[in-house]
């Protein structure tokens, strides 16, 4: 097992991974943007145009009063009202496993974004895959640490599921980075050894479908 | 709006201010209205606080909604019981900080309280307009600005700011001379009014125009309307206000009395308050200027002058950067008549940033202390100044 730990600018883990894929000046759409830090750090240090969206009220005031173009709204929603390919990139970072369709946000990205990029908690992990054999119970993970009865997260999705709904639905998969790290956390580690088992996220880059 | 007029609790202010007055289109040079009527001379009342910097990069142009008037800030005088009315958002280190803008205040056309309305004196007759007073428009109010803008040699401003009808006023601004607005933000407002909102400024004006006193908006050698102007006041208030803060701040309590009076006099606290505020209101406005300016408001429709009925075509004329916010609890504009700009803002790939505030105080929501849009509104501009080439 590789592992490379980082910890530069107390970004979570995942967002420093994404941000490195993105291209000095790119135009960003983050979904589910939070307190904004990485379209802060993005415009920071890429000088990128970002925007986000973000469902919170207080979380969308903390953005604003950091001079970032935050929108408040459903991302389902939101991403209907923007032109075709007006990003570079739209990034929807551990939310996939809860929307409700995510096929219909998927294409939605990728129609008004050049490249989509997807991360989520991985539900083959060892540790689960293990939880729910031993005790039988739906299992609780730091990455997935609900009650089946309070959770905000609808799906679960192992890593070769997202792989497998790339190919089925005729997207590009472009790049992928498997990790493994907290959901807040600011270091980590990249798995490349047997990641579906040893990773507890998925990273995607996507694209459209070029046949 | 109504009249909050608080103080900082801080008590920061920008100290003491002077109302000036600009003074244009004299004949024959006078301003040709939407309508085509000519209207001339024209004065403006207005205020001023902080500085202009060397490059004229810091403007920043505050609208003041049906009722206000050119005094957002500071006091005329040391003694003077109550500051400007949005002292609580202009000032020193405030959401719109005069150490590093110049804020810039002017009374709209049509109003009371300087500039140039139904009360002025008429130079052809030497009495007062009343009714030959030109109807005149959001857009005719923002001709007038840019007139002063142009006298204080002010090309770009840095960024419009206004709520409900001062609202109206920014969009106006950011499509009828989008290469001179860099930001707007536009509060607690609509891109036109629906039926509701013009169904209240209807009954409104019908009670100013049904008082025997308004004798056709010629009343200004005896005595006013004061029962009608009052009444429009009142239905006002109700409209500012919410259930739910009308439930907060009045239920069903009664005023200084412990049962009901088996009369009409006012036996409920929200009864009481509504012709408080109706009596107040009569003693500072002019029935005529609320005939005009709620009609103005009426009238506006960005979609319909700058989008052949698409607030998408409307909004792609302008360039400004956007922070829009409403209130969930304001019945008058509604979040959903938000949103709908936003979106075609968005449609646009225009630079805009939203946010609904969670209020329980209705449409007037935005005079009150509230620390979210203070710090939302500091933060923003912050960046569209350094954004500034």
């Amino acid at each position: 097992m590789s592992t490379t730990k980082q910890n530069k600018n107390g970004m979570r883990f995942d967002l420093q991974l994404i941000a490195s894929w993105i291209e000095p000046g790119a135009k960003v759409l983050d979904l589910g943007c939070g307190n904004g830090d990485l379209i802060y750090h993005l415009r920071e240090k890429k000088a990128a145009h970002g925007i986000g969206i973000e469902h919170d009220e207080v979380k969308v005031t903390h953005c604003i009063e950091k001079g970032l173009s935050v929108l408040q709204g459903d991302i389902n929603e939101e991403v209907l009202d923007y032109p075709d390919n007006a990003f570079d990139y739209v990034i929807l970072s551990q939310t996939l496993q809860q929307v409700y369709k995510p096929l219909t946000l998927i294409h939605s990205i990728l129609r008004i974004g050049h490249k989509g990029i997807v991360s989520f908690p991985n539900f083959s992990h060892w540790r689960i895959r293990l939880q729910l054999l031993l005790s039988g119970y739906a299992p609780i993970t730091r990455q997935l640490p609900y009650q089946w009865y309070d959770t905000p997260n609808i799906r679960v999705i192992a890593l070769k599921d997202f792989r497998k709904f790339i190919k089925e639905n005729s997207f590009k998969m472009i790049k992928e980075v498997d990790i493994n790290t907290n959901p807040k956390d600011k270091s980590g580690s990249v798995i490349r050894i047997l990641p579906n088992l040893f990773a507890t996220f998925g990273i995607f880059m996507i694209g459209k479908d070029t046949s | 709006m109504s009249e909050y007029i608080e103080h900082d609790i801080d008590g920061v202010s920008v100290g003491v201010v002077e109302k000036k007055f600009f003074n244009f289109a004299e004949p024959p040079n006078q301003m040709v209205l939407e309508n085509g009527k000519k209207l001339g001379p024209i004065t403006i009342a207005y205020e001023t606080y902080g500085r202009l910097d060397p490059e004229k990069r810091n403007a920043v142009l505050v609208f003041h909604a049906l009722s206000g008037d050119s005094h957002a800030a500071g006091y005329y005088d040391p003694d003077d019981p109550k500051p400007g009315w949005w002292d609580i958002m202009v000032g020193p280190g405030k959401g719109i900080d005069t150490d590093k803008y110049f804020v810039v205040c002017s009374n709209i056309l049509g109003s009371c309280m300087g500039s140039t309305g139904p009360c002025s004196i008429n130079p052809e007759t030497g009495m007062p307009y009343g009714l030959h007073f030109p109807v005149v428009t959001i857009g005719d109010m923002v001709e007038a600005q840019k007139e002063l803008m142009d006298h204080l040699g002010i090309e770009k401003i840095l960024s419009v700011v206004g709520g409900s009808i001062g609202g109206m006023q920014v969009l106006e601004w950011c499509a009828r001379y989008p290469d001179r607005v860099r930001s707007a933000i536009p509060l607690a407002t609509t891109t036109r009014h629906s039926a509701l909102a013009i169904a209240f400024n209807e009954v409104g004006r019908q009670s100013i125009m049904a008082d025997p006193n308004w004798n056709n908006g010629d009343y200004y050698a005896g005595e006013k309307p004061n029962l009608g102007l009052a009444v429009a006041r009142m239905i006002g208030h109700i409209t500012y206000l919410s259930d739910e803060s009308m439930r907060l701040k009045f239920g069903r309590r009664l005023q200084d009395k412990s049962d009901f009076s088996f009369n009409f006099d006012a036996d409920f606290q929200i009864e009481s308050y509504l012709r408080y505020q109706g009596k107040k209101f009569v003693d500072r406005f002019d029935a005529n200027s609320f005939l005009y300016i709620t009609k103005a408001a009426d009238y506006f429709d960005l979609r319909k002058q700058y989008g052949n009925g698409s607030s998408v075509e409307a909004f792609s004329k302008t360039k400004a950067k956007y922070l829009v916010v409403s209130y969930t609890s304001d019945w008058l504009y509604p979040t959903y008549q938000s949103r709908s700009m936003v979106k075609a803002m968005k449609k646009n790939g225009m630079d805009v940033s939203f946010c609904e505030i969670e209020a329980e105080w209705g449409h007037d929501a935005f005079l009150l202390p509230n620390r979210t849009l203070n710090s939302m509104m500091k933060g923003f501009l912050e960046r569209v100044y350094n954004e500034t080439e």
